[in-house]
């Protein structure tokens, strides 16, 4: 049932056709997270809190950046202001404050570039908006970067793949290396890095859960689908988000999992050590902190002597698994080279359906009209199966397979064009629910619309946070949580399973 | 005399400014490492999809086309008319003219009054939506109305206060053979040529960096390969297994 909203901010009306806001500034100026504890900051390998020479301290982790990433040199350099990305951040159409579209968010940092590191802005600082790196402009650095959820949305429309999120992360990088971290994303990590997973969940706990849903699933099924923990010489090391534990609907997904590897008789398990896909280094545009998280897998993966990793369903998580780990904590020469390493969970799935190997029944899911929400990670941060764009037709292949009644959203909302949920790029956290809320304006907007028009029941989405998200958000806007559901849920219920198996 | 001296020294200096700063930018971003593979995707697999890829970008303005589609337009009206006329401009580098060249110089004429009508274009769009009015720096409406003024005075040359042509381009082929020869003595030409310094010395410092910027554009040139390649920068890369025993 819908929740009234409490907090004290105006929901934003579905309009009938969607506009684009004029611009409201210092709209959303006084939104911004908390500010890490020194104990959260020193588990990360940054300063406790903000550093005695902080402007120094910032202008040198800026020209490090400089010379270490391509892209943010390049992209400082290269923006016309064309405006083309101007209209398409859905921070920006959910507030309409002019900071949060994405050229202006790229220009918090440019402006102080061109100040310090361009012979322009070094003697015609006016003329080419260049500007000190004052306290205000670090006040509005954190503000503003913790406005983007790095959906890399605006890079597809800029004429010279101008990527915000890149400039984010590495606005992040520079508010964390000089004290002032995010409390929420800072706070997780060193959570991984102590205990393997962002809710800390210990090794006893999780096995105590694993075991409650080898219960459920045989009492709801009669079939003894098995949840396994460390299993040395499994097949297969699956890597999951830790929400997929115990969150809802997530927790539904992971049973789908679980499922699917008991029909096709796969051998599996999880792993306390490793037991997390999320990797919120990528957020905070750290590498270090990134690769950290990453190496728990390698070691874990070697440890079980599994020959293949799979992983599950979580949007960034899949972004730096794919696109990063090889890099990161590769090469794999320890896995079996004939399967793709890593592979997603959905990119596991059909192939098993592709060959006949899941035995499933749509007719189970007839309750249901749904649709599938794009993870913008997922959309343009990665890819499944062998052809560009498999990320976006193999989660709807597994949807189809599993439910006869499915309709996709706007296409100006889907595949590469897909919307943010809202709450990615480590903003899923209650001091910025008016920001989230918002945020999520143009994802909703469509999902209303194929509600109307088709009587849509259920939005399948692949990542936590967009579940999490979506969770949250929805009641907002007079739509039920439980709406959400995982792609694997669907595929899960959609199994024929008996209890001979 | 003095003042063809002037010019003849300031045109030197231009391009040194412009060839220097430019290569010295280019070595810069060539150098800078990308660690991490970051193609914005779906993105083509193979170097040569993405050779494709970036074809498609200089020559279409593939993803400002979805951007929009009113700055897709005068945008590309500017840059392919000033393209032609780049190529009309040969003749006055080339002697004898090359054929395609010669051929090409009644379209050249056209170009110049598309690539006004692209660049008036884009400017009223800056005054007019609200979010360009603030992101607009001075620079950006300077840099525009430096080219409409280069266009505008190239085009009255042409239309109404004609210039001695055979004699500009005495001056211009000296340039390059080191066989100075004097300057027509006519503003508007001075005023044209004096943009045209302006414009190269500025290339290198500016948002004119767009140019080769895209070429170096990493979520536009990278392949989308990292599970089969395993991609490894100077700095950014785990240490491996190799790297462990040693
Ligand atoms: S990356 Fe996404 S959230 Fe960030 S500015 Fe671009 S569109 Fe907005
Ligand atoms: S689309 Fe790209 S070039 Fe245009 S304003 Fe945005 S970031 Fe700048």
């Amino acid at each position: 049932m819908p929740v009234p909203p409490k907090e004290k901010f105006d929901v934003p009306r579905i309009e009938e056709v969607f506009s684009i806001p004029a611009i409201r500034v210092n709209a959303m100026a006084h939104s911004k997270p908390f500010v890490a504890k020194p104990e959260h900051q020193e588990a990360l390998g940054f300063p406790g809190k903000l550093v005695d020479g902080w402007q120094d301290a910032a202008l040198d982790k800026m020209e490090e950046l400089l010379g270490k990433y391509r892209s943010i040199r390049v992209f400082l350099d290269s923006c016309v202001k064309c405006g083309a990305c101007t209209d398409k951040c859905h921070y920006y159409l959910g507030t309409a404050d002019p900071k949060n579209m994405p050229v202006a968010r790229q220009d918090l940092m440019r402006s102080v570039y061109r100040r310090y590191f361009t012979v322009a802005g070094k003697y015609f600082p006016k003329l080419v908006g260049a500007v000190d790196l004052t306290e205000d402009v670090i006040e509005d650095w954190y503000r503003y970067y913790h406005q983007c959820s790095e959906c890399r949305r605006c890079s597809v429309y800029c004429p010279y793949g101008i990527d915000t999120a890149e400039i984010t992360m590495a606005g992040r990088e520079i508010l964390s290396s000089i004290g002032i971290g995010q409390k929420y994303a800072n706070e997780i990590i060193g959570k991984v890095h102590k205990i393997g997973n962002n809710l800390g969940l210990p090794e006893p706990a999780l096995l105590d859960t694993l075991g409650g849903l080898e219960e459920e699933v045989e009492e709801d099924t009669g079939a003894s689908v098995k949840f396994p923990l460390d299993k040395r010489g499994a097949e297969v090391l699956l890597v999951t988000p830790s929400a997929d534990f115990f969150a809802e609907p997530h927790v539904d997904g992971l049973i789908g999992y679980a499922k699917v590897f008991h029909q096709a008789g796969v051998s599996w398990t999880l792993s306390s050590y490793a037991s997390e896909a999320a990797n919120f280094g990528i957020f905070i545009g750290s590498y270090e902190n990134m690769r950290r998280v990453a190496e728990r897998v390698r070691e874990a993966a070697i440890e079980l002597g599994v020959k293949r990793i799979v992983v599950g369903e979580c949007g960034h998580a899949w972004r730096v698994a794919y696109s990063f780990w090889n890099t990161l904590i590769g090469p794999f020469d320890f896995l079996d080279p004939s399967h793709p390493v890593p592979q997603h969970i959905c990119e596991f799935t059909h192939e098993l359906l592709n060959r006949g190997a899941l035995r499933v029944n749509p007719d189970k899911n007839d309750d249901k009209v749904v649709t599938f929400h794009d993870s913008c990670n997922v959309s343009r941060g990665s890819r499944m199966g062998s052809v560009p764009g498999g990320q976006f037709s193999i989660p709807r292949n597994i949807i189809k397979a599993a439910c006869n009644h499915f309709v996709d959203m706007a296409p100006d909302t889907t595949h590469e064009h897909t919307f943010c949920c809202g709450g990615g790029g480590g903003l899923l956290t209650d001091d910025l629910v008016e920001l989230r809320v918002k945020g999520a304006l143009p994802r909703v907007q469509a999902l209303k619309q194929v509600i109307d028009d088709y009587g849509v029941t259920h939005m399948a989405a692949i990542c936590a946070i967009c579940k999490s998200q979506f969770s949250k958000v929805l009641p907002f806007y007079d739509m039920g949580m439980d709406m959400v559901v995982s792609v694997h849920q669907l595929l899960g219920d959609a199994l024929e399973l008996d209890g001979a198996e | 005399m003095i003042l063809s001296a002037v010019f003849s020294i300031l045109f030197y200096l231009a391009f040194a400014v412009f060839s220097v700063g430019l290569v010295k930018r280019l070595l810069l971003y060539w150098r800078t490492p990308a660690p991490l593979v970051i193609p914005t995707t779906p993105a083509p697999l193979t170097n040569i999809g993405v050779a494709g890829r970036l074809f498609r970008e200089v020559v279409f303005f593939e993803s400002l086309f979805k951007g929009s589609k009113w700055t897709w337009l005068f945008g590309w009206l500017f840059h392919f008319g000033l393209l032609l006329v780049l190529l009309r401009h040969l003749r006055y580098f080339t002697e004898p003219v090359w054929g395609w060249v010669v051929a090409l110089q009644w379209v050249g004429i056209y170009a110049g009054m598309v690539m006004l009508v692209g660049l008036i274009g884009l400017l009223v769009r800056r005054f007019l939506v609200d979010r360009l009015r603030y992101i607009s720096s001075p620079s950006d409406h300077l840099m525009l109305l430096l080219l409409i003024a280069l266009a505008g005075s190239g085009l009255l040359m042409k239309y109404v206060w004609h210039t001695d042509v055979m004699a500009l381009k005495t001056f211009s082929l000296g340039l390059i053979t080191f066989n100075w020869a004097p300057l027509p003595n006519d503003p508007l030409l001075l005023v044209h040529l004096l943009l045209v310094i302006i414009l190269l010395i500025i290339f290198p410092f500016s948002k004119l960096l767009h140019a080769p910027g895209v070429f170096f554009s990493p979520t536009r040139n990278m392949a989308d390969n990292p599970r089969e390649h395993r991609h490894v920068s100077a700095w950014a890369h785990a240490p491996t297994t190799a790297d462990e025993k040693s």
